[in-house]
């Protein structure tokens, strides 16, 4: 057992943070707001960085990496809001042709989860392919043939979103293992993204409380706040071991349960990125209800990721499921 | 990032797994109820039977008579220990954890000699005397009072929340040598016997009725000078090598040992019966236990990354405080959950109408304890804003 990360995982996990750094700083964040959230470009970059093939083999033009790397990778994308369907282009890097280099964008939409609400698609104005996953298999759409109405505003200024009239017959490529396949490695994904968000959180949150001044001290002096940031510390780090693990899972059927660890980091992930993405905006005080400080963001996106691939209330369903099975 | 245990690794799960299974049951159930030389003598009898396999020590070096275990063969270790519900550590835990380990760091071969091999075989229990009650979380503010005269400290002073007292041998003592420098600076940790004249033990009953905590009064204890470890007044740091022992892997079994609470907890939701229906039919109840085995399969995942961590850099990592703190919180919640489970049935502290309530309530109720022992939550939250996130600190 080595549970900790080796030096290529170092050297891959630092290189995608430098580039999310150069790419997705705040600027860039608030330039794409008012460019529909999504840049082509900036796409291609990402595809260039091995995001989408980060686990097709090499001779299919991939990586050839597996999902311990990936989940390294997706939490610095989560760090920085990097915004477009980044977990569904991966997901169907090996089922569609152009994915992978990044010329076709994929999206999706999750219909495995409790049915019945409406058809809302993240991005829609931008794929080239939709995939929809439900509980007859893994089918494919064009998106020019949907009927869609804009939902604006959206609640995450990064994230677009469309809602659909309803959804014709597709082209069905996959089966209904696959669905439940490519629905548990992407909540592996989300999770990932989560504990970024959960971790870049409370990192502002503890920056800024160690220079704003109140009373003539740092307000990261007092108990009040500095227990705050040593709750949300502790969730990131819980976060981490959950989602690493469901990573190293994943790729190591030999070592657990992969849907048992996939709820598990889900679910803690979630939980890590609401609170810790509240508590910033606490931490920041009134600034922290402005639309400047990007706190919110944090938060918006948190809404978003909790909604795809399960909800926590239906991961810790799953999850009672597993400790049943086991008593 | 490899989850994989090694294969000598499940040989050593396969030895001890055949060892317990048949160890557990010969050695038979733990005695209930106050008297503890009678749970003196099943706790170091079951010391001793893990000595004479081999098992004893796990994370103590073969010097000293201990397994020296790698260190993913002590989670293997602490799994397998939890899932055969083997007796635990009890009486033996200050010794095993505290008194043995700074021996082995800061004794003299006397000392060594004296004390080390008698604890592993579970033939000398040790007690702890440091908190008294004015020193709590700020433990160096400590008064009890100690003065060299002749070949031996003259100790006279007041110590609480001693466990085990009543049983044990010695008591890692900390007492003040030098009231006049500064409060880190003037303690001194002594090896003391526990028949010397002048200690009273009086028990101090807990929440839950029991009788392990002890006050312990001093006057004037003759405490022989070959019993002090490291140098005079240098006794704070002598502790701080025992403290970073017990914020190390001290609570691993019981974590994965939480794991099979939650199983059994389960199982009970499906013989309770509410509204003819039951009570595992209650989603809501189903979503709490799926939150606290999420949280629980993390916890345990954070303790695998730590010990790598600690096995790579060769020093416990920074994020035992956090382990330490959500795991306490943890189980406070399932005694909750597990209290709401029950009902009325809860209103006693015996068995009611087949239900376990008596084990239930008990776990509830001493899981309060988790949150204020060996570093309170608070405490532990000012380690990690301090000491990890280099916020400002705290005036001590």
């Amino acid at each position: 057992m080595d549970f900790q990360l080796s030096e290529d995982q170092e050297a891959l996990r630092d290189g995608i943070r430098s580039f999310c750094d150069g790419r997705f700083g705040i600027e860039a964040l608030r330039e794409l707001e008012g460019k529909g959230a999504f840049d082509r470009e900036l796409w291609g970059e990402l595809a260039e960085m091995g995001v989408f093939g980060l686990r097709l083999a090499e001779a299919d033009g991939g990586v050839g990496l597996g999902y311990a790397d990936a989940v390294l990778v997706f939490a610095e994308l989560g760090r920085r809001l990097v915004p477009g369907p980044l977990a569904w282009s991966q997901l169907l890097a090996d089922r569609i042709d152009g994915a992978a280099s990044g010329e076709v964008v994929v999206g999706g939409l999750d219909l495995l989860g409790p049915g019945g609400g409406p058809l809302l698609v993240e991005y829609l104005a931008h794929l080239d392919v939709l995939v929809a996953l439900r509980d007859d298999g893994v089918w494919r759409f064009d998106p020019r043939d949907l009927e869609a109405m804009p939902v604006e505003p959206a609640l995450d200024p990064h994230t677009p979103i469309h809602q659909l009239a309803s959804l014709p017959a597709g082209e069905r490529i996959g089966d209904a293992s696959d669905a439940g396949r490519l629905r548990i490695e992407g909540a592996a994904l989300a999770a990932a993204q989560l504990l970024g968000i959960a971790e870049m959180s409370q990192e502002l949150a503890t920056e800024y409380a160690r220079k704003r001044e109140q009373f003539g001290r740092p307000i990261g002096s007092f108990q009040a706040v500095k227990h705050i940031l040593a709750d949300a510390f502790t969730r990131q780090e819980l976060a981490r071991a959950a989602v690493y693990a469901a990573g190293a899972t994943l790729d190591d059927p030999a070592v657990g349960s992969g849907p048992r660890a996939v709820a598990a980091a889900k679910l803690v992930a979630g939980e890590a990125a609401m609170k810790n993405a509240r508590a910033c905006i606490q931490v920041y005080g009134g600034m922290g209800y402005t639309w400047e400080i990007p706190a919110h963001y944090y938060l918006k996106r948190t809404w978003v990721l909790e909604n795809v691939f399960g909800t926590v209330d239906e991961q810790a369903e799953q999850m009672a499921e597993h400790v049943a099975a086991d008593a | 990032m490899d989850l994989r245990y090694s294969e000598s690794d499940e040989r050593f799960r396969a030895e001890l797994r055949a060892w317990l299974a048949q160890a557990v049951p010969e050695h038979g159930e733990p005695p209930r109820g106050a008297d503890w030389s009678v749970r003196r003598e099943y706790d170091t009898a079951w010391q001793r039977r893990l000595f004479d396999a081999g098992y004893a020590g796990i994370n103590w070096p073969k010097e000293y008579g201990g397994r020296d275990a790698s260190l993913t063969e002590q989670l293997v270790y602490y799994e397998e220990v939890a899932r055969a519900r083997a007796p635990y550590v009890g009486v033996n835990f200050v010794g095993l954890l505290h008194g043995g380990p700074t021996l082995m760091a800061e004794g003299t071969p006397e000392q060594k000699q004296r004390h080390i091999a008698p604890i592993i075989r579970g033939e000398q229990v040790w007690c702890q005397g440091f908190s008294e009650p004015g020193a709590g979380s700020d433990l160096a503010s400590l008064s009890t009072r100690a003065e060299l005269d002749g070949d031996a400290y003259v100790v006279s002073g007041h110590k609480i929340w001693t466990s085990f007292a009543q049983v044990a041998d010695y008591c890692e003592l900390l007492v003040r040598t030098d009231p006049n420098a500064p409060k880190h600076r003037g303690i001194t940790w002594l090896a003391m016997p526990m028949d010397l004249p002048g200690i009273e033990i009086r028990p101090l009953p807990t929440l839950l009725g029991s009788g392990e905590f002890s006050e312990v009064y001093l006057e004037n204890v003759r405490v022989p000078v070959e019993c002090r470890v490291g140098a005079e007044n240098d006794g704070w740091r002598v502790t701080n090598v025992t403290l970073s022992f017990e914020r190390g892997t001290a609570f691993a079994s019981d974590m994965y040992q939480l794991q099979q609470s939650l199983r059994d907890l389960a199982s009970l939701a499906r013989r309770v019966t509410r509204d003819e229906a039951s009570a595992w039919d209650d989603r809501s109840l189903r979503r709490d236990v799926g939150h606290l085995a999420a949280e629980l399969d993390a916890i345990w995942a954070m303790v695998k990354y730590t010990v790598c961590e600690a096995g790579k850099t060769g020093v416990p990592g920074m994020t035992g405080s956090c382990i330490k703190l959500h795991y306490s919180e943890l189980k406070q919640r399932m005694g909750e959950l597990s209290m709401r489970l029950l009902g009325r049935a809860a209103l006693g502290r015996a068995d009611v109408a087949g239900l376990p309530s008596s084990e239930i309530v008990h776990q509830a109720l001493q899981s309060l304890s988790l949150t204020i022992a060996a570093g309170s939550s608070q405490i532990q939250r000012n380690i990690i804003s301090e000491r990890i996130l280099g916020l400002p600190r705290e005036p001590r």
